[in-house]
């Protein structure tokens, strides 16, 4: 095969940071707060990568919608081995309001528009949990789906993907082009080496609106409020099995 | 703008200088930014969990250095053509730092530059000997020329790395009427016949890496493997001196910076008297000299690093980032376990080691004491009438 790749990277608040909900309960602060790449996204970039250096696909394209910031991530995925970015600018309201479906449209648009033979998601971004993007875009694009991919194989011109599912593993064979999200197990993301970090500087972003694509990102989906979860309080200590069994039928628990 | 008082010419060269790059200290370029995030996931993962074994082991992170390399982090600032990252020493600079962090053993030599301002291309990882002690003009091993090879005498103490290098870069006296004009620089790989090494010294600190004696009992290299041009030796060893101090000060960042994420961590979880201690004062007093004490000597570290980068005069700066990065890696540590109490001085947190870590970088590479001679020289340079 010899298409080409679209990576989709999300920036979200880092991992290791504790998250704060803003006083008025619309959303988490993020004012301030330490940003990177979603590592579910950081692995899909990994076998993009991965891919093109088997020589099976043979341009890797970085995408990220939001605000100008989100060229920063698409900037790491380069460092990684992505050889451009498309950086689809979304801003203020809008950004706040942007979900997997408006996400989905602007992807299905430019795997189009960039005659995309792959498109590869990370199975779903830590801050919002959603796991909907890779799904929505590929009935928008009508492609076959290989979500919760553990392993992906080129066999001919199929691929064949190991599925991380509840009872286990799942292996399917699905035609290209083709939607794959990938899962924690997929690959090791590398460390971006300095000359690669230095390469990056020279590949090209380019810079679009939702519009540009005529996609509609207005939200069916309101917010209505963001708690923290309930505090966790204290436990007891009972001395027997009897105490045991005596304290939760008062609770109610069995 | 503010009234800038001019003393010298030299000052307004500097101040001219600082006002344009003031922006680069204050913020790193994205490109290093990135380096210097890169640096930390890899501190964060791969050598922070293994640090306190090194230590205990006293052994060679082997696996990690080559990582590294892979990565292109031993050969930062060597040109792209030579297979280097075409980096600059801003970008060496933060990532020894972050490095440093996670295990400060990572004692990097990571290029050579000779005289001539040419790279020395260099497949393997070798140290580099300067070892004179403070008398660095002092040089007592001896080289003399035997028909078409060079044969070198004497003994080099406290040689870091020695027992893992492949390589050595050794300072011989080759004209002892010269003084420290008479001194030569000669590569010679290891192992080499005529080259063996003493034990390996039981270090208080960064004990995974290795230090032993060289001792050169009539080794016969090539004469063309002398570095630069005859009697030049001296030279080349100052200007790597004044670079190697700009990677010892960011070392010792790496090192008061662990110390102070380890006493600022700790002080939100240890409880006592009915809160977390960092409600303390006393705790917060401390946190905060630590913390200015590690700023000030970053910001002094990037400064001497951006100076030589623009190919400025930097020895003055590279000296002063050396020592109060040590002294402030020092005073951190010592802070830390002070903050930490009893599991300061045990072996679970990382505390004792960044103690014992941080005492070398005082000492080598110029100890403190000829730091403040360097600067000092160079501040009545400035005021000669």
């Amino acid at each position: 095969m010899t298409g080409r790749v679209l990576v989709g990277v999300k920036r979200v608040i880092d991992y290791a940071v504790k998250i704060r909900v803003k006083p008025d309960q619309s959303g988490v602060v993020t004012d301030g707060v330490k940003h990177s790449m979603n590592p579910f996204c950081e692995i899909a970039v990994e076998e993009a990568v991965k891919m093109k250096e088997k020589k099976l696909i043979k341009e890797v394209v970085a995408v990220s919608c939001g605000p100008q910031q989100a060229q920063e991530t698409i900037r790491t995925a380069l460092a990684m081995g992505a050889d451009r970015g498309i950086h689809v600018e979304v801003t203020g309201k809008d950004y706040e309001n942007l979900g997997p479906l408006q996400v989905a449209k602007i992807f299905a648009a430019l795997a189009k528009k960039e005659e995309a033979q792959l498109v590869i998601l990370g199975k779903q971004a830590i801050d919002d949990d959603c796991n909907q993007t890779g799904q929505m875009t590929a009935a928008l694009l009508d492609w076959p789906q290989g979500t919760f991919a553990s392993e992906v194989t080129m066999e001919g011109d199929k691929l064949k993907v190991v599925r991380e599912i509840d009872g286990g593993l799942e292996t399917i064979k699905i035609n290209i082009p083709a939607v794959l999200t990938a899962d924690l197990r997929l690959n090791t993301p590398r460390y971006a080496t300095l000359p690669n970090i230095m390469k990056a500087k020279k590949k090209k972003i380019a810079n679009m609106k939702p519009a540009d694509l005529s996609v509609d990102i207005v939200s069916r989906l309101e917010v209505l409020k963001v708690e923290e979860p309930p505090q966790r309080e204290a436990g007891m200590k009972v001395e027997t099995v009897e105490d045991l069994v005596a304290k939760l039928k008062e609770g109610g628990t069995i | 703008m503010f009234k800038i008082f001019k003393r010298n010419k030299y000052d307004s060269v500097v101040l001219h200088f600082i006002m344009a790059k003031l922006s680069q200290l204050a913020e790193l370029p994205e490109t290093h930014q990135i380096l210097r995030q890169t640096c930390r996931d890899y501190a964060d993962r791969e050598l922070s969990p293994i640090a306190g074994r090194l230590d205990k082991e006293h052994s060679y992170p082997g696996k990690q250095i080559l990582d590294l390399g892979a990565m292109g982090v031993m050969a930062i600032e060597v040109p792209e053509d030579l297979g280097g990252a075409g980096m600059d020493y801003l970008a060496y600079s933060v990532a020894m730092e972050e490095i440093s962090r996670g295990c400060a053993t990572f004692v990097f030599i990571l290029s050579l530059y000779v005289s001539e301002g040419k790279w020395l291309k260099c497949d393997s990882f070798f140290t580099l000997i300067v070892g004179n002690g403070s008398d660095a003009g002092a040089a007592s091993t001896l080289a003399h020329q035997e028909g078409d090879e060079w044969v070198l005498n004497g003994t080099k103490a406290w040689i870091t790395n020695s027992w893992d290098a492949s390589a050595t870069v050794v300072f011989a006296t080759t004209d002892k009427k010269l003084k420290h004009k008479g001194i030569s620089a000669f590569l010679i790989p290891m192992p080499h016949p005529g080259l063996s090494l003493g034990k390996k010294e039981d270090k208080l600190g960064i004990r995974a890496s290795s230090t032993a004696n060289i001792i050169l009992e009539d080794c016969r290299i090539p004469l063309s493997n002398m570095l630069g041009p005859r009697g030049a030796g001296f030279k080349i060893a100052m200007q790597t001196l004044d670079s190697g101090r700009i990677g010892i000060a960011s070392q010792a960042l790496g090192i008061a910076q662990a110390s102070l994420d380890c006493a600022a961590d700790y002080a939100h979880k240890r409880c006592a008297f009915g809160s977390p201690i960092g409600k303390l004062q006393g705790i917060q007093f401390k946190l905060a000299d630590m913390a200015v004490a590690i700023e000030s000597a970053r910001l002094l570290t990037w400064k001497a690093a951006s100076l030589r980068d623009s190919q400025k005069p930097f020895t003055k700066e590279a000296a002063m980032a050396k020592l109060a990065a040590s002294e402030a890696a020092t005073f951190c540590s010592h802070q830390a376990i002070q903050i930490l109490g009893g599991m300061g001085y045990v072996t679970d947190m990382p505390a004792e080691r960044h103690y014992r870590d941080a005492r070398i970088t005082e000492i080598y590479e110029g100890t403190s004491e000829i730091q403040r001679l360097v600067i000092a020289g160079q501040v009545l340079k400035e005021y000669q009438q």
